[in-house]
């Protein structure tokens, strides 16, 4: 790392740059911050090279736009922390999001809808979670079986688009919460930012957490320790299928449709999401809300283009991948110092 | 009985028997291989040819799974080598000149191999783990591939680059002798000098082969670079087969089917041990299954379903927990025999 300032005297107590310094060498804070920095940077930028950019709607529709990949994010955090990985995610949401537009159809409840695709996709994350526990199989393909799963099950469902009428569903999708003269939200981001604080108090503030944390850092530890690491393995599984499955739910307000072919590569934005966020892929390190920022980057770079006109769609995709290029080298060169 | 059931390609050919069969009893027909124009037809065929894709990826996969390692951005290069040979070919005066078409294959495999270096780089020399540092370019690749082709699809008319996808040479679709070729390649090296060995050191033990003298790093990312290869000449033989180069769609989830050919050849993601021969019979397990779903009449669009049945089947027989329920269930019923002949 050059940016870094050179080391100050042993004698001397811990200058404020030394402090700085070693809050940005932690592989457990300094990616975030590194993120938090350039998410700043990036709105900045905007500020000043686009008109309009400064308008503060276009932060509320950063949320807007993407709560339902905050809520995948969320799940993904917490099967990435025990050193875990889902590809599932961008199927299941697809998948909840078939079954709620063709039992809508059918005239079933809503009421009666989103619980039962909460049950559904937590029990398929279940599944994934025992096959990857008992049987020993790699998450990687444990969840890439899963994938095909559920992208096949959306297509028995229907090959053709379901759009959905139902009033509550549009009233939801529609309506908008002011918070400030000229600011709104949707429904889906109050739904989204309960999530998230629900997964900050349940890592930081429960066992379960810890045991999650504890996992990804040494999982024989953990069970030397006497933890509950089978039940916690599993359990990550299941609530990232179920994340997935509220992250469907939100996507069809935000669509009003149900279409098989949807959300193809979610998978990928959420791990890069979380990546981003300052989760290191071996488990062990990470936050919650490193992930929310990194969904805001990925909004955000989304934006900009969108603000540029120039550049075309397909940027996108390779700015991505050069982000996640330094993150992943980031990471590396921070637990590369600690040992 | 029992040591044929331990030998490890027995369960992907059992499978691929009971895929045969079924095709056997819901079409009689289905073993038939007639030739006409002096061109071999027949089912048997149009599996062989609409698996040799997967095929070649899936070779250049086993080796990189032996080496403990994985590369998802096959996919995106077979976009990126399609899109590179298609806008050199439209770009060009005379694209029906052999001359320009081996100019924008060499082309094409040339900046796969660029792509297979970057992969082997980031993965030996970084050090970053493998699944992820070829998520980078499995994300990106797509754009790149979009910037080439400025987001059309490309579609090309050139009859010697419609050869590599669907032409026919000595009675066999060409598609399938390249695959062969490549399959025989990997053989001939792997088995017949010590490379195979090494790779199944790095795998097993990086650290045991590195002390023994294996230059893992120069190993590491060969081994990349020729998935890269492999992926480039997938890459070609799709498009030429679509005619057309599509960034979105070229290759679209082959990185999945190659791994799960490699899984269910029964070579273990953990790397080590690898079997070309199994990845071979996993990559027509798969093209079967998908060729069954048709002519047994099940919906085309099912076949992801069958497809999650198949691995989710491989995996649990192939899991080291099963083999013990299996064995302790086994004993007992000898235990149980021995008692009652001794009573």
């Amino acid at each position: 790392m050059t940016v870094l300032a050179p080391a100050p005297r042993p004698a001397e107590t811990p200058s404020r740059l030394g402090q700085v310094r070693n809050w940005l060498t932690n592989p457990k804070y300094g990616p975030v911050i590194v993120t938090a920095v350039l998410l700043v940077g990036m709105l900045v930028a905007g500020a000043f090279r686009y008109r309009g950019f400064t308008n503060p709607q276009v932060i509320a529709n950063l949320f807007i736009d993407n709560a339902y990949l905050l809520v995948l994010a969320v799940g993904m955090t917490f099967v990435i922390l025990t050193g875990g990985i889902d590809l599932s995610v961008g199927a299941v949401l697809a998948m909840s999001t078939m079954i709620t537009a063709s039992l809508l159809q059918s005239g079933w409840s809503p009421g009666v809808i989103i619980p039962l695709v909460l049950v559904l996709t937590s029990f398929l994350g279940l599944l994934v979670g025992l096959m990857i526990h008992y049987f020993q199989i790699q998450p990687f393909i444990a969840t890439l079986a899963a994938m095909f799963l559920a992208r096949g099950l959306c297509y028995v469902i229907s090959n053709t688009t379901i759009s959905i009428v139902d009033p509550v569903f549009v009233a939801l999708a529609q309506t908008r919460i002011p918070i400030l003269p000229r600011l709104s939200i949707t429904p889906s981001v109050i739904i989204a930012i309960f999530v998230v604080a629900a997964a900050v108090f349940v890592l930081h503030y429960t066992r379960l957490g810890r045991t999650v944390y504890a996992i990804g850092g040494s999982e024989q530890s953990g069970v030397l320790m006497g933890l509950p690491v089978a039940r916690t393995k599993v359990l990550v599984y299941v609530i990232s299928g179920f994340c997935s499955g509220l992250a469907g739910v939100l996507y069809s307000f935000y669509t009003l449709s149900g279409y098989a072919l949807t959300a193809i590569g979610t998978e990928l934005d959420a791990i890069a999401a979380v990546v981003i966020g300052g989760t290191l892929l071996t488990g062990g390190y990470g936050f919650v809300l490193g992930s929310v920022l990194g969904v805001l980057v990925l909004g955000t770079i989304q934006t900009l283009i969108t603000f540029d006109g120039n550049l075309t769609s397909w940027w996108t995709r390779i700015f991505i991948g050069a982000l996640l290029l330094v993150f992943i080298i980031l990471q590396k060169v921070l637990t590369a110092r600690r040992v | 009985m029992r040591r044929l059931m331990a030998h490890r390609l027995f369960w992907p050919v059992a499978m691929l028997a009971v895929l045969l069969l079924i095709n056997l009893i819901a079409f009689p027909g289905f073993f038939s291989v007639q030739i006409r124009d002096g061109h071999l037809f027949g089912s048997l065929i149009d599996i062989l040819r609409n698996g040799s894709p997967t095929l070649m990826i899936a070779i250049g996969m086993t080796l990189v799974i032996a080496t403990r390692g994985i590369d998802l951005s096959v996919g995106a290069i077979c976009a990126i080598s399609g899109a590179v040979a298609c806008s050199i070919i439209l770009g060009s005066s005379d694209p029906g000149n052999p001359g320009t078409v081996a100019v924008a294959v060499i082309a094409a495999i040339a900046i796969s191999l660029v792509l297979g270096v970057w992969n082997g780089f980031l993965v030996s020399v970084l050090g970053i783990q493998p699944i992820i540092a070829t998520l980078i370019l499995m994300t990106a690749g797509r754009g790149v591939a979009m910037l080439i082709t400025e987001g059309q699809i490309l579609t090309v008319n050139s009859p010697p680059f419609k050869v590599l996808g669907s032409g026919f040479f000595a009675g066999l679709p060409v598609s399938v002798l390249i695959a062969a070729a490549l399959f025989l390649f990997a053989v001939v090296l792997t088995r017949r000098t010590a490379l195979g060995l090494m790779i199944e050191a790095v795998g097993i033990n990086p650290e045991a082969s590195r002390l023994a003298g294996v230059r893992s790093r120069g190993l590491l990312i060969s081994v990349y670079v020729f998935t890269a290869f492999c992926a480039a000449i997938a890459g070609l033989v799709l498009t030429s087969n679509q005619t057309a180069a599509d960034a979105n769609n070229t290759g679209l989830f082959i990185e999945l089917d190659a791994i799960l050919a490699v899984v269910i050849g029964g070579t273990s993601l953990a790397g080590g041990r690898y079997s070309l021969f199994g990845t071979l019979i996993g990559a027509l397990v798969i093209q079967t299954l998908v060729t069954t779903v048709y002519t047994v009449g099940i919906p085309p669009i099912a076949t992801m379903v069958f497809k999650a049945a198949v691995v989710t089947a491989v995996c649990l027989l192939q899991s080291p927990r099963t083999t013990e329920l299996i064995d302790s269930w086994h004993r007992r019923a000898q235990l149980r025999r021995t008692l009652e002949a001794s009573a």
